[in-house]
């Protein structure tokens, strides 16, 4: 079944043979994680070659940032995940300190972290119910966006906005928390942990979901540094990474956790690691929310940001998302403006060459799962 | 469609839709030219709405059951998700997710379009059923939002397809998109919501402006 | 670290070494020493991981700078490699041999930089743009605004004011 290569080892796929049917799934398909496609030549069932075709939601960030002061970068810069904002913030915000030397308050700090794992928190509990959501459960997905609103209100609360928060400036933070939200925050916490028992009882321990998922999309160990694979994909395969624990940022060197691996590497024990993420996820906001001071500066004194002179210089800046390593390369010219940002979001091979290869062989109603499992998320791709 | 004009389109072509020659079962060949033979390639005609108490029996039963194609073409579509969740529940609005064009009547366009989700958009927008409505979220479809100097965003959507409702905000909340809901709901009744006829009659400008931006332009004039 | 600078430079001519933070290091390399180097730096010293590749355009001294970010795992340390390239013959060697996921780095400098990698799979395919006549858009040369301003029907009515001043006359009208 095997279709011939050509002298370059392409596939030959005649198309007219009728053997081979060439089907696109996406942009418009409910089971692609957001607006990106696959060009999938199949025979049968099976898929023989596919193609990530990206650039739907291409805006030129990186060229607009040439047009932008590094306070003005904030807002545009934020778009570039849509589900998880902050550590876009973060990464720009730590980025411009370490490049215009600021020291950040460590109450500031404590806030960041809170707020990053409030985020990684919102994402996977719209992640974890959604791999069964793409074989057919619904069920669990629909109550999880419920839990997520619980989160999401706390981010109304802190900050003002439900998806965008623009909380995290350079220099340190918008505000202190309010009055209680700590034991608001405890509230919802205590409500995601119940609802997780119900999720496993729902999906963890459901035949169906184990039969679809276990011995799916499985990725060889040897894939992991020649293809950059990074995050909860990478531990699933027992690879130890964490940006959290192996280069700490703000104040994880004062919290307690451990990897979360998983050794199979196939759909399932990527949905294992993020189920076990969202405990640790939990867990952490409890230390940070019993570690952190009570009052404090939270505010670093900077230079009038309309015209701040960011001397010139360059670095890397990286954090933990929830799908993997986000790293900003920052270039700076001694200019208001900044020269280059580059953002390079796991996404950015998970959806294109790990996908790509991974799909050949696979079958046609497994690419969904595949798909979410990789966490892909076109925005931070294409940017 | 003149020779010129032929030949530059074919540039664009992905190498199936070419003219090509298909050899049948018996040995026959076949001439195939997919962009002619696959497509219809008539023009739609203006549907002039009826009269009376049975258009406005029509309206109530169109406002009534708005079907939303699943589309999320920009960072807009992330509260689409919670609309349908139980805290705002959109299906008691009549409104309710589908996931083909055929099937629904009402595109959201979810924020900025890039020049190459436009080209998708159209192409979902002319295959949807007459009467057929859409809902803009976000300013970035009003003039351009944040990407108003971005090389690969439209800035006005009312240029490229005719809009119903606007929902301004970055992004809007799921209650002002329940509130656009309702706008459209009224605008339906009233017997304003014209939109897909609007179309019609001003395509060749509709089609200038798209093709203006659109450059690779490699399918039919009107996508059915 | 220290050590590993001290062990390549004896071996490579690199010059403008700046430690950015603890743990991560700049340096600049001639373009036609790039490939030895990080084919050295990937066997010998354990830097597997590739992290960032991407350009910086110099205009102003009339070149690129290809920037190539490996990652030591093992270790904890970045190395960033600088290289400079004339934006006239923007033409630079491929590593998409070296790593599996270089070559959609190498399709999207291609298509935004206009910098050519021979020999890179699916180098020319576009990427993020569809039907793109122009100059490629990340060059310093293009401009975004004026090319969006005659392309896209700008709404009237925006008004684009320069930050400082505008405040400045919200805040000081008398000055």
């Amino acid at each position: 079944m095997f279709p011939e290569a050509d002298e370059q080892g392409m596939p030959v796929m005649d198309l007219d043979s009728q053997k081979y049917i060439k089907i696109w799934q996406g942009p418009n398909h409910p089971g692609v994680t957001g607006n990106m496609s696959l060009e999938l030549t199949i025979s049968g069932d099976e898929i023989m070659h596919a193609k990530t075709h990206v650039g739907y939601l291409h805006r030129g960030f990186e060229k607009l940032f040439e047009r932008r002061r590094y306070i003005q970068c904030f807002p545009t810069c934020i778009r570039m995940c849509v589900p998880e904002p902050d550590i876009n913030e973060y990464n720009l915000a730590r980025g411009t300190e370490l490049l215009a030397g600021i020291d950040v308050p460590p109450m500031a700090d404590w806030i960041r972290m809170l707020v990053l794992e409030m985020a990684r928190l919102q994402v996977l509990l719209r992640m974890v119910p959604g791999q069964a959501g793409t074989i057919g459960l619904g069920l669990g997905a629909q109550w999880g966006l419920y839990y997520r609103e619980l989160i999401l209100d706390r981010f109304e609360e802190l900050t003002g906005g439900r998806i965008y928060h623009m909380y995290i400036l350079p220099g340190g933070v918008r505000g202190l928390l309010p009055d209680g939200f700590k034991d608001r925050l405890e509230d919802n916490l205590k409500k995601v942990e119940s609802f997780m028992k119900d999720i496993d009882r729902l999906i963890y321990s459901n035949a169906v979901f184990k039969k679809r998922t276990k011995g799916i999309g499985i990725i060889p160990n040897d894939w992991i540094e020649p293809y950059g694979i990074t995050g909860p994909v990478a531990r699933a395969a027992g690879y130890q990474t964490d940006i959290r624990l192996d280069y700490p940022y703000l104040f994880y060197n004062q919290l307690e956790f451990d990897y979360n691996l998983e050794h199979e590497s196939d759909v399932f024990a990527r949905f294992r690691v993020r189920r076990k993420d969202v405990d640790t996820t939990v867990d952490l906001l409890r230390q940070i929310m019993a570690k952190m001071p009570d009052k404090g500066d939270f505010k670093a004194e900077t230079p009038n940001v309309l015209h701040w002179k960011v001397p010139k210089g360059e670095t890397i800046v990286r954090c933990e998302s929830s799908r993997g390593e986000y790293t900003f390369y920052m270039v700076a010219d001694g200019s208001m403006y900044p020269r280059r940002i580059n953002l390079r979001g796991p996404s950015y091979t998970h959806a294109v060459a790990v996908l790509e290869k991974l799909l050949i062989n696979a079958n046609i109603s497994d690419v969904s799962p595949i798909m979410v499992s990789l966490a892909t998320c076109p925005p931070e791709i294409e940017r | 469609m003149s020779e010129k004009k032929q030949t530059e389109q074919d540039k664009f072509l992905a190498p199936e839709n070419k003219k090509h020659t298909v050899i049948g079962p018996d040995g026959e060949e076949i001439q195939v030219d997919p962009l002619n033979d696959y497509f219809c390639t008539d023009l739609p005609k203006v549907e002039a709405p009826y009269k009376g108490v049975l258009e406005k029996f029509l309206n109530w039963a169109r406002a009534e059951s708005l079907w939303v194609l699943s589309y999320g073409t920009g960072c807009g579509s992330i509260e689409l998700p919670p609309l349908f969740s139980p805290r705002f529940d959109a299906y008691r609005f009549g409104v309710a997710m589908r996931p083909t064009p055929r099937q629904s009547g009402v595109l959201i366009i979810s924020g900025y379009l890039a020049v190459k989700t436009l080209k998708r958009v159209i192409r979902s927008y002319e295959q949807m059923q007459n009467p057929k409505y859409v809902i803009a979220l976000g300013s970035c479809t009003i003039n351009g939002g944040m990407y108003w100097d971005s090389y690969n965003t439209i800035n006005r959507l009312d240029h490229y397809l005719p809009v119903d409702v606007y929902i301004a905000g970055c992004m809007p909340r799921p209650e002002a998109i329940l509130a656009g809901f309702n706008k459209l709901k009224e605008r339906i009744k009233s017997g304003n919501a014209e939109g897909a006829n609007e179309y019609i009659e001003k395509l060749e400008w509709y089609k200038a402006n798209q093709k203006k931006i659109i450059k690779d332009w490699n399918m039919p004039t009107y996508n059915w | 670290m220290n050590e590993l600078i001290d062990h390549i430079k004896a071996r490579f001519p690199i010059y403008d070494v700046i430690e950015s933070q603890p743990g991560q290091i700049f340096v600049s390399l001639e373009a036609s020493k790039l490939i030895p180097m990080i084919t050295s730096l990937k066997t010998n010293h354990g830097f597997t991981v590739l992290v960032i590749f991407t350009a910086v355009d110099w205009i102003e001294d009339d070149k690129f700078q290809i920037t190539y970010v490996l990652n030591n795992p093992k270790e904890k340390q970045d190395l960033g490699i600088r290289v400079f390239i004339h934006r006239d013959d923007a033409t630079m060697e491929s590593i998409h041999h070296l790593w599996k996921h270089a070559a959609t780095f190498q399709r999207e400098l291609k298509e935004m930089f206009g910098i050519d990698f021979p020999g890179s799979p699916g180098v020319d395919d576009p990427f993020l743009l569809e039907g793109w006549d122009n100059i490629p858009p990340m060059r310093r040369d293009f401009d975004t605004k004026k090319y969006s301003e005659e392309t896209y029907f700008p709404r009237p009515g925006r008004e684009t004011n320069d930050p400082a001043t505008f405040m400045k006359q919200m805040l000081y009208p008398d000055d």
